[in-house]
């Protein structure tokens, strides 16, 4: 379970995370979703250990993030931000490798090797295994990171926008395979989304932010909905229901004149 | 001038790679040394091999001190072109000398072992660079370009600061000035060269548990925290083995500007890996093959009195401006 209690982040005089609490239980996918400049990645990025809250606590399975050992959280508890440049030269595979860090220091063993390449095969990275990240497109390099994180096989994973840079077939697997990891491994996801409508159709919960503060939050078709939708995103867009989940039509909103 | 990578590198052959690169430079290393040490020796030979012993050593020593400091410079900065020297770091350690001097003088400056002296000027050294380090990378959001430019500034004011106290100090005082911070390769200080041999080695084994650790925090800081790197305490003691090094060959060859970036940016070259079992050795060898093998060329073939440094500074100044370039078109 991740418990975050009375968060707040401040950068100078701006607030950017305001006395968030939240609770994550074990399990299933929890969308983050909201506009720009919401918090939503501070938030993210604070239960993950990168940055540290001005106030408030975060726990995860009763450990608080802040002082316990990087290298005991580092196999519960995993994040993937969005900027993934790497200054070296290394392969998918390495890169991948690393993922194993936190149960083994470095030295792989034939076991690690079988996850690495499971890994590998999940995000369909095998013709680029043995290619330098550098020669690769930005949609590939972003699932050669998803894979690590994969690789590094933990309960909780935070993921940064793991769908930036995809193409239409590359983001839907690839939110395909996050959903799976919660059905069938069990692992419990929390993931910021840009896209509203990939947290409509497969998130088990919907979290919207707005300047910093948890705005809504509930199952998809309670969350979504026109109110909630004008009030965070500011954008009076049509919602269809497919499969009976809710579909934000953000892209057929018509221009409107006073 | 980068060997061209091919598309497909399997893991076993990038690590045979640089285990083959490692060994050439071995061997290059090994014959640099020898042919230093053997040609044309002249008159008494003990005393020839001796006093050659103690050049070759000083070398070595200098050369793997500024390869180690520049790679875990890297590595801790997340960059490919800053190094300690470019940072101003040897300047700093000019400048704790000098005004030792100025304040102290000469005659009591000069009668504390040179052990002890270069203890105490280590230990300034680590509060300095932790302080420098604090300042110019301690926010989140760091330029390169930003850094490349404030390091520069510093590095020219610590050198400026120098050079106004070496002009207001005593001409006599100035001339021991003289000798203590520009000895070149052939003067190096017996005492001194044993310190700095015992220092540089701990260090090396200091920094050796770090080496796994090490590859990890070339990803980043944020994907090392989230591999469960104690990144902070890991970047602190690369900095505290980076001002000991910087220290120990400071001391014994004064500064050696771009040698550093030079032989780093070789070595990832050459093994075509980011690990650091590699890289670390390889940079040394690279090193200890461009001071001994240079020093070599300069005295035997061209006779000449241009100090070596001189000439790693040109070539490594151009190397500076293309790799700048290179990475500005990124």
């Amino acid at each position: 379970m991740i418990e975050v209690s009375d968060v707040t982040k401040r950068y100078g005089p701006t607030t950017v995370v305001d006395q968030v609490s939240l609770t994550i239980p074990r399990g299933g996918v929890t969308a983050l979703v909201g506009p720009n400049g919401a918090g939503k990645s501070t938030l993210l990025s604070i239960i993950g250990r990168l940055l540290r809250a001005d106030e408030g606590e975060v726990r995860v399975d009763g450990l608080e993030v802040s002082d316990t050992a990087g290298s005991e959280l580092a196999q519960r508890l995993s994040i993937l931000r969005q900027e993934n440049q790497v200054a070296v030269r290394l392969t998918v595979r390495e890169l991948v490798e690393f993922g194993r860090f936190p149960y083994t220091g470095g030295r792989l063993t034939t076991e690690d090797r079988e996850h690495v390449w499971r890994a590998i095969e999940f995000m369909e990275l095998e013709e680029f295994a043995d290619q330098p990240i550098t020669q690769l497109s930005g949609g590939q390099r972003q699932r050669a990171f998803v894979s690590m994180t994969i690789c590094q096989d933990t309960d909780y994973m935070l993921l940064d926008e793991p769908l930036n840079n995809l193409d239409m077939r590359h983001a839907s697997q690839t939110m395909l395979l996050i959903r799976r990891m919660a059905t069938e491994l069990g692992k419990t996801v929390m993931i910021v989304l840009h896209d509203i409508n990939f947290a409509a159709y497969h998130a088990d919960r919907v979290v919207a932010m707005k300047d910093g503060a948890i705005v809504a939050d509930g199952l998809p078709s309670e969350v979504i909905s026109d109110e909630t939708v004008t009030e965070v995103f500011e954008l009076d867009a049509p919602i269809h229901y497919l499969d009976a989940k809710p579909v934000v039509a953000y892209f057929a909103i018509q221009h409107h004149r006073e | 001038m980068i060997a061209a990578i091919p598309r497909r590198i399997p893991t076993f052959a990038i690590r045979r790679r640089a285990e083959l690169a490692l060994l050439v430079l071995v061997v290059m290393a090994a014959f640099a040394v020898a042919l230093f040490m053997t040609y044309d020796l002249k008159g008494s030979l003990s005393f020839a091999l001796e006093l050659r012993a103690r050049k070759v050593a000083g070398m070595v020593i200098v050369g793997v001190a500024i390869a180690y400091s520049s790679v875990l410079f890297h590595t801790t900065t997340h960059n490919r072109i800053l190094t300690p020297s470019l940072m101003g770091f040897d300047s700093l350690y000019v400048l704790i000398q000098t005004v030792a001097v100025f304040f102290l003088g000469s005659a009591t400056f000069l009668s504390v072992d040179p052990r002890i002296r270069f203890g105490l000027e280590t230990l300034l050294m680590l509060g300095m660079a932790s302080l420098l380090y604090r300042l110019l990378f301690g926010r989140e959001n760091r330029d390169l370009f930003m850094l490349v430019l404030a390091g520069i500034i510093i590095g020219t004011i610590f050198a400026s600061a120098t050079s106004l106290l070496t002009r207001l100090i005593d001409p006599n005082e100035f001339m021991t000035l003289q000798d203590l911070l520009f000895a070149n390769f052939s003067t190096v200080n017996r005492d001194l060269l044993l310190v700095a041999a015992v220092v540089t080695l701990a260090t090396m084994i200091y920094t050796s548990s770090l080496l796994n650790r090490l590859d990890v925090i070339a990803l980043g800081r944020e994907h090392s925290v989230s591999l469960g790197i104690n990144y902070h305490s890991v970047v602190r003691r690369c900095l505290i083995a980076i001002a000991i090094l910087v220290s120990a060959s400071t001391a014994l060859v004064g500064p050696v500007a771009f040698l550093g970036l030079l032989v780093s940016n070789l070595a990832y070259q050459f093994t075509g890996t980011f690990r650091h079992r590699y890289t670390l050795l390889a940079a040394g060898l690279v090193a200890i093959i461009a001071l001994v093998g240079g020093q070599f060329i300069l005295q035997e073939v061209f006779s000449s009195q241009t100090r070596l440094s001189v000439i790693v500074s040109f070539v490594g100044g151009i190397y500076f401006i293309l790799l700048i370039l290179r990475e500005g078109r990124r």
